[in-house]
Order: C-alpha cells, then sequence, then structure tokens
C-alpha cells in the first residue's frame, strides 16, 4: 500500500462527518414520516417542534384500521389489496414479456432491431405525467377509469421497456456457448434457455422484478389520475385521504405511509444481494 | 460410431460466402484436424457438422444419416468448446451427467457412466466442486468428460486447448490422444496450431479462405505440401521459400545462387518458369550437424546473422536469395554471428512450387 492511501485521522473523521451529513439529509425526512407515524396529532403541531416523541402511540393505526371509536376507519384494506394486486400482475407481465424482449433482443438479429431498442429507451425519457391527460381521455373511452386493469396496463407499459433493457443486458453476459453446449447435450432450445440460461439470469431477473414491483407500488401521480374508489385505489392514492379542505391529519398519513414503506423495505432486504448485483451491473453496461 | 461425410458443403451468410462447397470424407474412428489460420471457415464448418450453423447448400451426414435439417441434440454428437462452456451453476458431476439426465436416463445409469468417465479423466476429487473452483486444465477435463459419458458417434472439438497455457497445451494434447486411444470414437478437431495438427491427426484438412487446400496424413502433408500456403503453415519453424527463375534445369535464386534440380522436378519446369523453391530449415544444416547424410546435395557457404539456441538445436539465420533464410543445427556448437559456415541443402527433400499458382510442380 503506498502511503498516499492512507488518511490521517482528521482526514477519516472529516470524510465520516460528510457521510453522517449526507445519511442525516437522506434519512431525516423518512425518520421523521415514521416518528409522526407514532405520535398524538398535538405533538406534531408543536412549536417548537419536538424531536423526540413524548407519548408514543399506535393510535394512528388503530384510527386507520377503524379499531377506534373516535374517527371511521378507511378502507386501507382494500387499498392495500388493490396496490398489491396490481403492483404484483404488472410486475409478473413485465418480467414474463420483458424477459422475452431482453432474450430477444441479447439472441437474435432481426430487422429494425437497434431502431426497436432505441424506440423503447426512447419511451423513457418521457415523463409519465405527461402522459396522464391523453391516458385519461383514452382510458375513459375504453371504460378503464377506476379499474385495476387500468393501472395494470400503465404500469405494464412503463415497466417492460425497462425490463428489456436490464434483462438484455444480463442475457448478453450469458456466454451464448452455454446454449449451444445444453443444445447438443440434447436440449431443445425451449430446455436449454430454461435449464441453463434461466437459472444464470435469475439475479438479473430478480432486480428487475423489484424495479418494477416498487415502481408500480410507489408510482402516486398516474394513479391519482386513472383511479376514484376504492374499486382501484391504490396505497399512495389513498394517502390524500388524509386531507380535508381546511385541515391535514399528518399522524394518520404518517401511518398509512410506513404501511406502504414497510413491504417496500422487506422486499428491499431480501433480495438486496440480487438488487446490488443488478445495480452495479447496469453501471458496466456497455 | 460411425463416419462424416460432407458434400459441396457451403455456408453463406447474407451474400458473404464463408466456406466454398467443401467435400470431406471423415472415415469411422479416425481423427481428423481442420487446421487453418483465423477466418479459414474451419469453425463454421465444424458448427455446420454440430448443426448449431445452417447449412446453406450441400450436405452433411453422419453415418447413413443426412443430417442438415436435423438439429444438435438429434445428431448424437458431443463438442467440446473453446470456452469449455461448463454450466456454471452446476457441480462437476451434474455437469457430466447432465446430457444423460436430458435423455430421460436412470439415477443409477447417469451414475455409472459419470464414474466412468471421472476415472478416466482424474475427475474424482472434483465432483463436488463448481467450474468456478476449478484451474484451466481440469475445467478442460470436465469439458472432454461432458463429451464422452454420451457415447456419441462423433467427438467435435472447437480450438479445446488453445486457452491454456502453453505447457499444460503439452499435457493435454497428449490426454486427448490417449483418450481416442482408449474411446475409440471418430473426432473432428478444430485448431489454428499445425503442433496440434501434426501430433494429433491421422489426417489433417488443411483450410484457407472456406477452401480445402490439402488433405492428407501428416506425413504427407509435411513432406507434399501442395502448394505454398500448405508449406509455410505446416512444419516449425516454417519452410524457407526462395523467388527463383528456372534456366538449364537449374533454379536461379535473385542473388543469383544456382539450385540444381533433381531429376524429377527439372522434368516438370520450363526454362524462364518463375518459380518458388521451398526447403526445410531441416534439410538445410550446417556440415555434420544434419539427421542424416543426403544422397544428392549443395553445398553453399553463407555468413550466420542470428543464431537462436534451443538446447538440442540451434536455429541459424543466414542471407540467401535475398530473404532470411533458417537452418535447423543438430548437435550444436556455440555459432557467433558473422561466423562463415558451410550448409548442405538436401536435394532430394526440395520443393519447388509455380511462382503465380502457388501449386507444386509435382502435382
Amino acid at each position: 500500500m503506498s502511503a498516499g492511501t492512507i488518511e490521517k485521522p482528521w482526514q477519516r473523521w472529516l470524510i465520516r462527518l460528510g457521510v453522517f451529513i449526507a445519511m442525516v439529509i437522506l434519512l431525516v425526512p423518512g425518520i421523521w414520516v415514521v416518528v409522526t407515524a407514532f405520535r398524538p396529532n398535538i405533538e406534531v403541531l408543536a412549536r417548537p417542534a419536538v424531536w423526540i416523541p413524548q407519548n408514543p402511540t399506535l393510535d394512528n393505526f388503530a384510527r386507520l384500521f377503524g379499531f377506534s371509536s373516535a374517527q371511521q376507519g378507511l378502507p386501507v384494506q382494500q387499498y392495500f389489496t388493490n396496490s398489491l394486486i396490481i403492483s404484483v400482475t404488472s410486475t409478473i407481465i413485465a418480467i414474463v414479456i420483458g424477459m422475452a424482449g431482453g432474450y430477444a433482443f441479447a439472441r437474435f438479429s432481426f430487422r429494425g432491431k437497434a431502431t426497436l431498442f432505441l424506440g423503447f429507451m426512447l419511451s423513457r425519457t418521457v415523463p409519465g405525467v405527461a402522459l396522464s391527460l391523453p391516458l385519461f381521455i383514452l382510458w375513459s373511452r375504453l371504460g378503464l377509469i377506476d379499474t385495476s386493469w387500468g393501472l395494470i396496463l400503465v404500469y405494464m407499459a412503463v415497466n417492460i421497456p425497462f425490463t428489456i433493457w436490464l434483462t438484455d443486458g444480463f442475457f448478453r453476459q450469458i456466454p451464448v456457448d452455454l446454449s449451444e453446449a445444453a443444445q447438443i447435450d440434447g436440449c431443445t432450445r425451449w430446455q436449454a434457455f430454461w435449464k441453463v440460461e434461466f437459472p444464470l439470469a435469475k439475479s438479473g431477473l430478480a432486480s428487475a422484478a423489484i424495479f418494477a414491483f416498487l415502481t408500480s407500488w410507489n408510482e402516486y401521480a398516474l394513479a391519482s389520475q386513472l383511479t376514484r374508489t376504492t374499486a382501484s385505489k391504490t396505497m399512495p392514492v389513498g394517502l390524500m385521504d388524509f386531507t380535508a379542505q381546511f385541515t391535514v391529519d399528518w399522524t394518520g398519513m404518517s401511518a398509512m405511509a410506513v404501511l406502504i414503506i414497510i413491504p417496500a423495505l422487506i422486499l428491499t432486504f431480501i433480495v438486496q444481494k440480487h438488487l446490488i448485483a443488478g445495480l452495479t451491473f447496469g453501471g458496466v453496461k456497455g | 460410431m460411425a463416419e462424416v461425410s460432407l458434400k459441396k458443403v457451403v455456408k453463406r451468410y447474407g451474400v458473404i460466402e464463408t466456406v466454398h462447397g467443401i467435400d470431406l470424407d471423415v472415415a469411422h474412428n479416425e481423427f481428423v484436424v481442420l487446421v487453418g489460420p483465423s477466418g479459414c471457415g474451419k469453425s463454421t464448418t465444424l458448427r455446420m457438422i454440430a448443426g448449431l450453423e445452417e447449412i446453406t447448400g450441400g450436405t452433411i451426414s453422419i453415418g447413413d444419416r443426412v443430417v442438415n435439417a436435423l438439429p444438435p441434440r438429434a445428431r448424437n454428437i458431443s463438442m467440446v468448446f473453446q470456452s469449455y462452456a461448463l454450466y456454471p451453476h452446476m457441480t462437476v458431476r451434474d455437469n457430466l451427467g447432465f446430457g444423460l439426465k436430458i435423455a430421460g436416463q436412470s439415477e443409477a445409469e447417469i451414475k455409472k457412466r459419470v464414474d466412468e468417465a471421472s476415472e478416466i479423466l482424474g475427475l474424482d476429487p472434483y465432483m463436488d466442486r463448481l467450474p468456478q473452483h476449478l484451474s484451466g486444465g481440469q475445467r478442460q477435463r470436465v469439458a472432454m468428460g461432458r463429451a464422452i459419458v454420451r457415447n456419441p458417434d462423433v467427438f467435435l472439438f472447437d480450438e479445446p486447448l488453445s486457452n491454456l497455457d502453453a505447457k499444460l497445451r503439452g499435457q493435454m494434447r497428449v490426454e486427448i490422444k490417449k483418450l481416442h486411444q482408449r474411446v475409440k470414437t471418430t473426432v473432428i478437431y478444430v485448431t489454428h496450431d499445425q503442433v496440434e495438427a501434426m501430433t494429433l491427426a491421422d489426417r489433417i484438412v488443411i483450410m484457407r479462405d472456406g477452401h480445402i487446400e490439402q488433405v492428407g496424413t501428416p506425413t504427407e502433408v509435411f513432406e507434399h505440401p501442395v502448394n505454398t500456403f500448405v508449406a509455410g503453415f505446416i512444419g516449425s519453424p516454417p519452410m524457407n521459400q526462395l523467388d527463383a527463375v528456372i534456366a538449364d534445369g537449374t533454379a536461379r535464386l535473385s542473388d543469383g545462387t544456382e539450385v540444381r534440380l533433381p531429376a524429377d522436378i527439372a522434368s516438370k519446369v520450363s526454362d524462364g518458369q518463375q518459380v518458388i523453391v521451398g526447403f526445410r530449415p531441416d534439410s538445410f544444416a550446417p556440415k555434420g550437424h544434419s539427421l542424416h547424410d543426403p544422397s544428392d546435395s549443395l553445398t553453399i557457404s553463407r555468413a550466420v546473422t542470428i543464431a537462436e539456441p534451443l538446447g538440442t538445436e540451434t536455429i541459424v539465420f543466414v542471407d540467401l536469395g535475398g530473404k532470411d533464410v533458417q537452418a535447423k543445427m543438430l548437435n550444436p556448437r556455440p555459432v557467433t554471428p558473422g561466423e562463415v559456415l558451410e550448409f548442405t541443402l538436401d536435394l532430394t527433400r526440395l520443393h519447388v512450387f509455380d511462382k503465380t499458382t502457388g501449386r507444386s510442380v509435382r502435382r
């Protein structure tokens, strides 16, 4: 090790301080949401701000699920179910189609391949909100407003190009020789895919699935336009139920936000390893 | 076990033709090596035999079946890839047994045959490892093991040794030869390394630009190359090739040196013909340092420009006919540059090629 790479103690502390400040900036809003979810409304509105909750409480969650007599519960279970159905369905479809597409781009040559790929990538450059009005008009004509399928279709359209891009890269990393060896060993192309290429692309597909799921799970702008009632409203849209004409129920909203964060957090932890593989991979992709 | 037959086989990618109608018959249990520089079409030919590339024209048959339309799995072949192509997510045991499992063999049968192959190749200590935990030579052995467990009609090797270092390559060459002696099967082996071709082959097929230049035993292609390409490709160090003009039954080199031609060659050339005179470094040795005394020879004195001692022999460079010519000095003694030596050119092993066609005048 050369002397130049060893930091002096004060340099090391300076770096740590920098990291600490960066983390505080990143984490404080999130922590504030969580803390708010566990305190009474009066503390939230107190001035000066109460940083450490003095009277931790689960009341906000009780109200949310309608266990408290003080206020009627919101259809949180319904929102959660909607979110889950919409996110999971759109993710599964996006992964299946995206994987097939990514495989095709990685392995086959066909006319217009480069143009098509560019087209998919360009579709990612359009901000989703810009599509909300055209989508709203189209969906209302098709009768898709306020339906689960209406949102599932939108999220598929958002996620498929990204999944194709990601899986294309993963399949490219797997040498063609392996599929050929499997075919010589007696596999059909289909068998070769499932027995050799698919197992090797698994971590890539897992990270693609997480990205797709989180996109759908957290999406607010389009969902707020295309949903109306409990028939299709998702968790992020449900947050707006806590705003009334003159008041905002910050504690209730925070409690619900915590409910949104938890599944995403659990999922991210489970597949963290794959996620990092997927992200770093994306970094070196040519 | 089967013979392989190629008839007028053509490969075209769009408008670009890379294999131009080649014919080749490989006999039952024969070890045939396709050799040539990169881009000569040897790998493409092998991949067409394997079924990994479509055949644009002609027919390929294995045994008595035309396999043109058959997918690789229906051809009963196995292949060792340059990259080995071991399945990274499977242990050595599973890699070896994969083909048998796909074929629906019983667990007991798979175990028996995998153990057999593992024993032949000395893989026993590694059976439960993943390929990433094996060295290059071990991976190479697993790849060969995977090929032999299935008892294929034909083994295909696609430059299997080119990823190994020189020492290991030599060892694996011997192992492949042993393997062929033990597991008698038809083998088609692709390489760009003429040493591999010479040492392994029953017959060598030398390819260039999608054509077959010559087919023959290692001795035939070494002793009787049909053209300058084969002459330059086979043998190491390569054959010396010098421009010359025929006059009165002798070949006059550009520096005026006259090389008397043996009668059998002299009768095939005419005065004024532009030719290339070829002789191997081992038929051009300093006096007293040759393998044997030739019955018909020519003595040429030249100053040494460079000497490369290799232990059992020294490669001596001299200037002849305006070119650097290599001579092989057996039982060498120290040679210093500038020293003038008398060289014996073995005329019985002289090659003469027509300059315009490049073909040997003997043909």
